[in-house]
């Protein structure tokens, strides 16, 4: 819900039906949902009742993600994407400084543009010298 | 192979997912064999995102087609005449430098098709290719960056940017010369006219070109088909690797 790609839920005569949207194109971790949503749901519903259907259209973007879910990013550890950056300017090479989720410090810098995901780019801190992940901005 | 994927609308997906399968899957390759952990990361997920965007395109060629035909069937079951990709895509990874310089054309080409693609009159294309684009600029901009890199680096590194440029150049005119498959999508609303995408696309590299000091080199272009079947050999064998588990065991499931 806080990532915001479960767009409606609708129930059924004998269940429910889930929309998801997908986040990154080449993210593997889409299936995975699927599984966890259906087999959430199965435990209130049972086996067979639940349908989950994708949506693409419109396409999941950070903004997506809501308040609550950008604080948990920052919480576990990944600084979250800059606020509401409908203008994109990130990928244009025009970098929002991303504040270091340990020391909070804004002194930091981009290691690399892709990181263990699909979904994360690499960032370190110049203040406290911790390495950080970064939620990228799409 | 057993379906019948004749229809114009699969044939327009099926060339747009092909180019994002073989490239992705060319890209795989370096898994394991990445000059530094960051790159072996990077070409990594790239690759992954170029194979889940064919997934998406084949996910919606599958539906059209009917009958149970699945995004598998489509990736293992055609054979080297039925993929529509560019042959640029399916050409070996050579070294780092002929990866980046096959991956700035391919790139610099796809964010401009991408680009005509949101306003696409297939409402499933425009989706898929609204958030493609957004990927596909970290993609450019990260191939950019090491033609940039190498081109203005040592003189080793200059001179095999030089020959990578030269190597791939020849296989960039295929993208801006409609073949059957782009003549009907543009005529239906779906896609651009390939040929008003070249001026852009030479904009944009030879910006890049400039900041790395390199010549554009003048070499002939190839007269390539691969939009219409016809390949080069490349493509047979990373086919027979790549289809080769489930054509040896059908059945096989994750």
């Amino acid at each position: 819900m806080d990532l915001g790609i479960v767009r409606d839920v609708t129930a059924t005569p004998d269940g429910c039906e889930v929309c998801l949207t997908p986040t990154y194109t080449g993210c593997p971790a889409t299936e995975r949902i699927e599984r966890d949503v259906r087999e959430a749901l199965e435990e209130l519903v049972g086996a067979g009742n639940v349908r989950v259907r994708t949506v693409l259209d419109p396409p999941w973007t950070t903004d997506w993600i809501s308040e609550e879910g950008l604080r948990k990013l920052e919480d576990y550890g990944i600084a979250p994407p800059p606020k509401r950056s409908a203008d994109k300017r990130s990928l244009l090479g025009i970098r929002t400084p991303l504040a270091c989720p340990k020391c909070r410090s804004t002194d930091t810098e981009r290691i690399a543009a892709f990181g263990s995901t699909a979904c994360k780019a690499l960032h370190r801190c110049l203040e406290c010298r911790e390495p950080f992940e970064a939620f990228k901005c799409i | 192979m057993k379906w019948d994927i004749c229809d114009p609308s699969v044939q327009y997906l099926l060339h747009l997912g092909d180019d994002a399968l073989i490239l992705g899957h060319r890209l795989s390759e370096w898994c394991g064999h990445g000059p530094v952990l960051e790159e072996d990361i990077a070409l990594s997920n790239i690759a992954l995102d170029l194979v889940g965007l064919a997934r998406q395109y084949y996910q919606l060629a599958a539906e059209r087609v009917g009958g149970g035909c699945t995004e598998d069937d489509l990736a293992y079951w055609r054979s080297d005449r039925e993929f529509r990709n560019h042959v640029l895509v399916e050409q070996p990874n050579g070294d780092f430098a002929d990866t980046m310089a096959r991956q700035l054309f391919f790139d610099a080409f796809h964010y401009l098709q991408l680009e005509a693609l949101q306003n696409s009159g297939d409402a499933q294309v425009a989706a898929i290719a609204r958030k493609a684009l957004k990927e596909t600029t970290y993609h450019a901009e990260h191939s950019a960056d090491w033609v940039v890199r190498l081109g203005d680096g040592t003189e080793e590194s200059r001179r095999r940017m030089a020959a990578a440029l030269e190597r791939f150049l020849p296989f960039t005119a295929e993208l801006f010369t409609p073949a059957e498959v782009d003549r009907v999508a543009f005529e239906r609303g779906w896609g651009p006219d390939v040929a008003s995408l070249k001026g852009p696309w030479d904009h944009l590299v030879l910006e890049v070109l400039q900041k790395a000091t390199l010549e554009r080199p003048e070499v002939p272009h190839k007269l390539l088909r691969g939009k219409s079947g016809i390949h080069s050999e490349s493509l047979g064998f990373l086919l027979a690797e790549m289809q080769s588990l489930p054509r040896a065991y059908p059945d096989a499931t994750w």
